[in-house]
């Protein structure tokens, strides 16, 4: 599940640099880190592969106002989550639900998940209803409304005070598609940068979470002590 | 029809979890020919070299080495007379698939039941008036002795490298261990895990209160260790990446560390992947099964013929091939006849977490069962009788792993926004749990039988599951919240975030409990009751075997995988001495 992009070269730097630490080998001098920022795609320039451009300029303001850049630590956007976000939809995430009918949609909440969505049609038939709402009752596209509309907005989505039925979406929520984003936004900050997200391994930084590390034996009985090392991700870039 | 017919061996063993590798090592040992048939993929150690594992997107969130719920749903509802609906994705408890099955990814807490535990029936005959138990408890002992049962277990503890402090070596109680453990024939083979920031808080507040605590029994070894079968174990480098990983450092005793290394050495046992088992196929008088047939990765069925079939997949595997197979009578709740399916049970738990703005706790740096517990609200231990609660729980504080997406906060913290991210900045690694897991009883109406409608990708129904939570368990629930209580009161934490069951929670499906679940195809004294008789040995087709979880009567306080373990080897050694000889009954009904 290495990170797809639509340029061979990007993905040549990408390959070459996941293959730096077993062959133990820097490149032209800069620290794995530092190639890899390099090598990460900056979000302007990255082409969606799953999202439409309407609904890409959705997950970009919506991602923008879950994790923002206010404030200490990184943002969503800095981070390369919206990427992270894609990668999953264009890859196999959802293929290993059980969406056999029938499908009893108004089931109690402690039986789980009933809907006969994927969670590729739960973005794109969701983003749809949600930009329609805007429509109507702010005349504008969710991106285009004003940061603190757009936190009203999701603020209501997760309230369900987002009706989707006026919209085409009698079965789907509003509340589902936003718990939906929430979840994807903050595993995309919180995950290996392999996926594309978490650039520079900037979130664990924050946090204090050492990553792929996964050795502390002379750790683990100094207790109430700050661990003094930054983090190190699957491919070997260090923090 | 199967289009393919494989040769024949001595025994073909259906799943190669813990159960069934046990069985087929112990089986081949005796020098019979067995073939194991694993629906998953094979895994070995290439699997597992660094880093691979240090990933919680791929293991911890995307479920990496589980069963997709796509292949392996089942069905739900709280009761008899609702329509029950698929696991469409997991929550509550996530079944392994693979070689190694649910014992490459588990915990590695190794915790033995107690000897009031094994004669819990006995027990509650004894200690509670009539009528003080809910209506339509169907609680049962374990059709063995907890001196016929020991020698197993110690067997497990060695194949596993147990780590942790002697309770009761022979009858003599040992200070640093667990006092309410049964005695064991010989210590702890490993010293314990080392202790981390949140073993020591609770360990000394639990203390205080009177209780017992003691380092969570741990199959995640602390010492280099070679186990009987002559595999080797690793010393645990507290990775931080156990429950729900495989091992990236050779260290949590699973089927792969304990087991695969000498069986996958011996002639006379091989095993085929992808080997999605159907049915098993019975003779005509219905006495014996003449073998299995199991879908192959290629879109064929194949008849793999045996003279010994042993059901060793997880606990829902095992029952529904029994009820796919016509092997006993399903039980009806309605009538209380029939055995398969009978007994369902689950687990509870619930806990406090901690927040200390002035403590760090480095979670990332921890065993997966790194941990303190205390036993002394287990049956026959603590004031059950007067409160008119039957069960037990540990309540411990665990560190299982420090993985970041899913942190929990403090109460009040925002979920998403400015607030969230500096919340995750300021609360990550500052907090600590103090937990419950709780037994629960088997009930009349909680069972498990064949879906009328869902069916799965072989064109099979789906097994259902009918459960809820009973007024017994939520009230066991409210009187452990009190525990907890007092000892976060001790500890003094900056805030507290409380989950509990309240007295009118239904089972919910999407909040993960614990992939703990038994019964089904019980083991008992009766063919009337139970569908295994001591030996897992079906009452009704002799010539098959059923280890694992299903055959637990209810579920006890204690991790499933001792137990597990335990009886497996019991009943391997019983096929080796008795039915080899005599192919029968071992048991007269």
């Amino acid at each position: 599940m290495l990170i797809a992009t639509q340029t061979s070269r990007r993905k040549f730097l990408l390959s070459s640099l996941i293959a730096l630490p077993a062959m133990g080998i820097a490149l032209n001098g800069l620290s794995a880190a530092a190639a890899a920022e390099l090598a990460a795609p900056s979000l302007d320039s990255y082409t969606p592969i799953f999202f439409t451009a309407a609904e890409w300029t959705f997950i970009l303001a919506a991602c923008d106002r879950l994790i923002p850049a206010d404030g200490r630590g990184p943002g969503a956007l800095e981070t390369n989550v919206p990427i992270f976000i894609d990668q999953q939809l264009a890859g196999d995430l959802g293929s290993e639900v059980y969406l056999e009918g029938p499908f009893d949609v108004n089931a109690p909440a402690t039986l789980g998940y009933q809907l006969p969505f994927t969670p590729q049609q739960i973005y794109r038939q969701g983003i749809a209803a949600l930009e329609g709402w805007c429509q109507a009752k702010y005349g504008q596209h969710f991106a285009l409304l004003s940061l603190s509309d757009r936190e009203q907005v999701l603020k209501q989505m997760q309230n369900g005070q987002v009706d989707f039925a006026a919209h085409g979406e009698p079965v789907l929520k509003a509340k589902l598609l936003f718990s939906e984003l929430l979840n994807i936004t903050r595993q995309g900050w919180l995950a290996d940068p392999i996926y594309g997200g978490n650039k520079g391994m900037k979130a664990w930084i924050a946090i204090g979470f050492p990553g792929a590390r996964a050795s502390y034996l002379e750790w683990v009985a100094q207790h109430n002590v700050p661990y003094p090392l930054g983090p190190v991700s699957l491919t070997g870039q260090r923090g | 029809m199967p289009n393919i017919t494989n040769d024949e061996v001595d025994v073909v063993v259906v799943g190669l979890g813990w159960a069934g590798s046990l069985m087929s090592i112990e089986l081949a040992q005796a020098g019979l020919k067995v073939r194991a048939l694993e629906r998953g993929e094979d895994r070995s150690n290439a699997d597992f070299t660094y880093p691979k594992p240090a990933d919680q997107y791929a293991y911890g969130v995307r479920n990496k080495i589980m069963v997709t719920p796509k292949d392996g749903a089942l069905t739900v509802r709280h009761n008899m007379q609702s329509t029950a609906l698929p696991t469409r994705q997991w929550g509550a408890f996530v079944p392994g698939t693979g070689v190694g099955g649910s014992g490459l990814h588990w915990t590695g807490v190794l915790i033995r039941p107690t000897p009031t535990d094994i004669k819990l029936k006995t027990y509650a005959d004894q200690a509670y008036k009539p009528g003080v138990l809910g209506e339509g408890m169907q609680i049962q002992d374990y059709p063995f002795t907890w001196e016929e049962i020991e020698p197993y277990l110690d067997k497990f503890d060695k194949i596993c490298g147990l780590s942790g402090n002697t309770g009761n070596l022979q009858g003599r109680i040992v200070e640093g261990g667990d006092p309410f453990e049964g005695p064991r024939s010989s210590p702890f083979p490993l010293p314990a895990l080392e202790d981390t920031l949140n073993n020591t808080m609770f360990a000394e507040a639990a203390r205080k209160l009177g209780y017992h605590p003691f380092p969570n029994p741990s199959a995640n070894v602390s010492r280099a260790w070679k186990n009987p079968y002559g595999n080797q174990i690793a010393p645990c480098n507290y990775c931080g990446y156990c429950s729900k990983y495989p091992c990236l450092n050779y260290s949590k005793a699973s089927p792969q560390t304990a087991v695969m290394d000498a069986l996958k050495r011996m002639d006379n046992f091989d095993y085929r992947t992808n080997a999605n088992v159907l049915r098993v196929e019975l003779h005509a008088d219905g006495k014996t099964a003449k073998g299995v047939t199991y879908a192959d990765g290629q879109g064929n069925e194949v008849f793999q013929p045996a003279k010994i079939v042993v059901l060793a997949g997880f606990q829902f595997v095992n029952v529904r091939l029994m009820l796919l197979s016509g092997i006993g009578q399903p039980y009806s709740p309605l009538t209380g006849k029939g055995t398969i399916g009978r007994n369902y049970a689950f687990l509870s738990v619930g806990g406090s977490t901690l927040f200390f703005k002035d403590k760090t706790f480095n979670p990332f740096a921890t065993a997966g069962a790194t941990g303190q517990m205390f036993n002394d609200i287990s049956p026959g231990n603590f004031d059950g009788p007067a409160l008119g609660v039957i069960g037990g729980a540990k309540i411990h504080s665990s560190q299982a792993t420090g993985t970041p997406i899913g942190t929990a906060l403090p109460a009040g913290t925002p979920e998403w926004g400015q607030g969230w991210k500096e919340g995750m900045q300021d609360w990550y690694g500052h907090s600590m749990k103090v937990s419950i897991s709780t037994g629960c009883m088997s009930y009349r109406e909680h069972y498990l039988d064949l879906d009328p409608t869902y069916k799965d990708p072989w064109g099979q129904p789906l097994l259902r599951i009918t459960f809820d939570w009973k007024p017994n368990e939520l009230k066991l629930q409210q009187h452990l919240r009190g525990i907890v209580g007092d000892i976060t009161k001790e500890l003094n934490p900056d805030s507290v975030s409380e989950s509990y069951l309240d007295m009118d929670s239904h089972w919910d499906i999407t909040k993960y409990v614990s992939t703990h679940n038994v019964g089904g195809a019980i083991m008992g004294d009766s063919p009337e009751t139970s569908a295994l008789n001591r030996y897992l040995q079906s009452w009704d087709v002799h010539n098959v075997f059923v280890p694992g979880g299903n055959a637990f009567p209810q579920n006890f306080q204690a991790n499933p995988t001792a137990l597990i373990g335990a009886l497996t080897l019991f009943a391997a050694q019983a096929i080796k001495d008795q039915y080899l000889k005599n192919p029968g009954p071992l048991v007269q009904a």
